[in-house]
């Protein structure tokens, strides 16, 4: 760690800021080699940050205050970050976490006092098919176990760099367990390309469209409609972003596609580059896959030496076309598009402005913007290469094609599975070998909790639209513990713009709270009613509008779980305990007979 | 300029293109009640106060285009209750407390919770521990009441051109931040004559020596209710003074 005094942070931050051209466009960029400098963004970084920026330095503070992986604090030299997501918390996380806390003698969230080490939670990094996980100063770790984390403490406390730890520590597996039109056959980067300049932009606009793709990342907007659309939008300049911050937890597909598939969502890009005359592409890496980023640039600069990225792609005269990567520093409100927006400009990840007008005709810096998934960019390069036919032959009248499905939790082979739309639920759980379910949670925190009742229904737009996320849980898993972790999970990730999402989080957080103590009664459960329906119908953006929906699925289809958990003999019960808030006042009166309790 | 037509309760309203439900309600004299919004900035929507039922959905009339034929519903007991559970979600996440509130009487906070029909918190107090920022010599900072409005913000960066005020944190750890090293106002160019000191609807941005120059039971809201005379700024542009 470098020292911190004016002397040495000025000239480091100009240097920083130099590497990005003096762009405030890149703020998020400058703040990630600030904290790589010092564990934390320091307040006389911030300082010269707005020197040299010439911005206030209140709305730099304010953009490294929103996003959780930057720190105001100095950390450890190791920062050890948990995956907290329910499925790891069901393989032993929480157990594990306390074993590495008291064997490295560090409290959470505390740097050890000789700044060793700190060690905390973070939201689901997508890892579940092989957690428990952590990210070690943005690297991931998974598949922990007690004798790994045994290693782990003893490299900690000897100091060994982490280019010195077992490489296998540092090995994500891809878990492809069903493969079909996407993740099978064999892709010759640049073919897409030469498909489509063949047959021009118009042709293969429409190729996209007979295709019958929708966008994968939940609203299902037809892919076709969002590029014309947007190239239709008269402007000097066009832009494209590929959204990878799949932050629903449970979700890891776009992680596996950009692991091995990195071409095919390039390659989309590139098409969409060329059909709506966009020169700048962006892919918004969330944080917590830090650890894609050098084999993420490894391929973009493959592909600019052999010609498919940068000046006369192809060489086409005028097709010029470049990806820039934008590493996101946690924030799930980030995947919503317009937040994400923000944070590529640079700016806290508010979703400030409400569409109407969309980023289709204003997006980034007001340009006309296409933002699609991972997988929709994948999809778009494989349609043309193998034609629309393929693909719109499968799947439903209103859903063709295939998903990927992340799967994790109470199955034997979690892992991605590549299905046609249309598939059913059970379907879906005997192909990854899952006995005895009690629910699915599909399409993570904001989706749908299902109930065994409703395993016929299908997997598409029309009837259960899904992003990809399935988590499993089996008859001994107890739903509260799923409960309270999403309670937890929005409080974390409300971004505080809107009242209702702001505060509504946390007051449900509090009467769940209230029902895992054993202290709930059937008026808590009727404000909890009214109270998910406040925070779903008056929310700003979809985050608060989805907020509540674990609540609202899980009252009406295991109502028993809060019943059971009734305070015995009292329809009422006071939301703190009574006699415990007189404590601080017999301490002072030093009252201890009978009469001072209740 | 072409006119359109919207109902409002089943009143009609008139607009021009490119108005909000909100620019409507007041340009007819119809009072939606609201926070953050004021018709010198630009829309913002955070608090969600204006809430209105439109064709059927709810929205935010300071943010919602109107287009013609909208039903806009206003006036309604379910919008009663919806708006009264917004201002009690803002009362106990921070710390308001009228009755020792120099502000009383003169807060939009406290006058909108009167005309939802607040008469109790509801919800459980969190209890911020937010410390007072009383450094410059004419403005004091009570962060305790600060509802995240943006509106001193807002009329700092778009009116002032000084950027005094911005937010940091996230979630309910949301909090607004002075521009300076120290963080204290009065490392600040602020001025009390800066349109970001006549615009907090609460008792967050308070002038000095002004507190009780209108003796409580005098003020704005205490004679008459917030429907009537509207928002603090347009009835009285020196805030709760006199003297300004």
């Amino acid at each position: 760690m470098s020292s911190i005094d004016l002397t040495t942070v000025r000239p480091a931050v100009q240097a920083i800021v130099h590497a990005y051209h003096g762009k405030s466009t890149h703020l998020l960029q400058m703040l990630w080699r600030v904290q790589e400098k010092y564990s934390y963004i320091p307040e006389l970084a911030i300082d010269s940050l707005a020197g040299e920026l010439n911005l206030p330095r209140a709305q730099i503070a304010g953009v490294a205050g929103f996003y959780s992986f930057f720190h105001q604090q100095p950390r450890g030299q190791y920062d050890i970050l948990f995956s907290d997501n329910i499925i790891e918390q069901m393989q032993g996380k929480v157990e594990l976490m306390a074993y590495m806390l008291k064997k490295l003698g560090v409290q959470c969230g505390q740097p050890r006092p000789d700044g060793r080490v700190t060690v905390d939670n973070t939201s689901c990094i997508g890892m579940s098919d092989q957690g428990p996980a952590i990210l070690i100063n943005g690297h991931t770790i998974a598949r922990l176990t007690k004798s790994r984390i045994d290693t782990i403490v003893d490299l900690i406390n000897y100091q060994v760099t982490l280019a010195e730890w077992p490489k296998e520590f540092f090995e994500v597996h891809s878990n492809i367990q069903r493969k079909h039109i996407l993740l099978g056959g064999y892709f010759e980067a640049g073919s897409a390309l030469q498909v489509m300049l063949k047959k021009g932009a118009d042709l293969s606009l429409a190729e996209l469209g007979h295709s019958g793709l929708r966008g994968c990342g939940g609203a299902g907007f037809k892919t076709e409609s969002k590029w014309l659309i947007c190239r239709n939008t008269p402007a000097d300049e066009h832009i494209v972003i590929c959204n990878a911050d799949e932050g629903e937890p449970g979700t890891f597909k776009d992680r596996i596609l950009m692991q091995r598939y990195a071409d095919l969502m390039f390659e989309g890009m590139t098409l969409c580059g060329y059909i709506i005359n966009a020169k700048k592409g962006f892919l918004y890496l969330r944080g917590e896959y830090r650890f894609l980023l050098e084999s993420l640039e490894a391929v973009l600069d493959r592909r600019r030496k052999d010609g498919l990225l940068g000046d006369n792609i192809l060489d086409t005269p005028g097709f010029s076309f470049d990806i820039e990567i934008h590493l996101g520093a946690g924030g799930y409100i980030c995947g919503a598009e317009i937040a994400l927006i923000e944070s590529i400009e640079g700016n806290r990840g508010i979703p400030r402005r409400r569409p109407p007008p969309f980023p289709v005709t204003q997006g980034y810096l007001g340009k006309p913007t296409v933002v699609n998934n991972v997988e929709t960019f994948a999809l778009a390069t494989k349609v043309m290469v193998d034609g629309a036919e393929r693909f719109n032959t499968l799947g439903t009248a209103q859903s063709k094609g295939t998903k990927l499905i992340s799967i994790s939790g109470d199955c034997d082979r979690p892992g991605i599975y590549e299905f046609p739309f249309g598939i059913t639920v059970r379907e879906v759980l005997e192909a990854c070998g899952a006995q005895e379910v009690q629910a699915v949670q599909n399409s993570g925190a904001a989706g749908y909790c299902i109930s065994p009742e409703e395993f016929d229904r299908r997997l598409c737009f029309e009837d259960l639209n899904t992003t990809g996320s399935f988590m499993i849980f089996n008859r001994t898993r107890d739903l509260m513990d799923l409960v309270r972790n999403f309670a937890n999970f929005f409080v974390h990730e409300s971004c505080g713009f809107c009242t209702p999402c702001r505060v509504g989080t946390s007051l449900l957080q509090q009467y769940i709270e209230k029902f895992v103590s054993g202290n709930g009664n059937a008026y808590d459960l009727q404000e909890m009613a009214t109270l998910s329906h406040l925070i779903k119908t008056t929310s700003h953006c979809g985050l608060g509008m989805t907020a509540a929906n674990y609540v609202q699925d899980t009252m009406k289809k295991f109502p028993q779980l809060y019943q059971k958990r009734f305070k015995s003999g009292s329809s009422l019960s006071p939301s703190f305990d009574l006699d415990a808030a007189l404590n601080e006042a017999r301490k002072l009166t030093k009252r201890t007979d009978a009469s001072a309790h209740l | 300029m072409t006119q359109y037509d919207i109902t409002i309760d089943g009143q009609k309203v008139s607009f021009t293109e490119g108005q909000t439900i909100m620019d409507a309600a007041l340009a007819a004299g119809i009072y939606i009640p609201h926070l953050c919004h004021h018709p010198e900035f630009a829309p913002h929507g955070s608090c969600r106060v204006c809430t209105v039922t439109v064709n059927g959905r709810n929205t935010t009339a300071c943010n919602t285009r109107a287009m013609p034929d909208q039903v806009v519903l206003n006036n309604t007991k379910e919008l009663e209750a919806t708006r009264r559970a917004i201002v009690q979600m803002l009362f106990v996440e921070g710390n308001h407390l009228c009755p020792g509130c120099e502000k009383t009487g003169n807060c939009q906070l406290q006058a909108i919770g009167y005309y939802v029909g607040m008469l109790t918190p509801h919800y459980t107090h969190f209890y911020p521990i937010r410390a007072v920022d009383a450094s410059h010599p004419d403005v004091a900072i009570d962060f305790n009441r600060c509802i995240l409005c943006e509106l001193c913000v807002r009329a700092s960066r778009d009116a002032d051109h000084k950027n005094v005020f911005a937010l940091s944190g996230r979630g309910l750890k949301t909090h607004l931040i002075v521009n300076s090293p120290t963080g204290k106002l009065a490392d600040t160019n602020f001025a009390v004559t800066d349109k970001a000191a006549q615009v907090c609807p609460v008792g967050a941005i308070l002038h000095k020596r002004q507190a009780f120059v209108i003796p409580i039971g005098e003020r704005l809201y205490d004679r008459q209710p917030i429907n009537l005379v509207g928002d603090l700024a347009q009835s009285n542009p020196q805030g709760a003074t006199t003297h300004g």
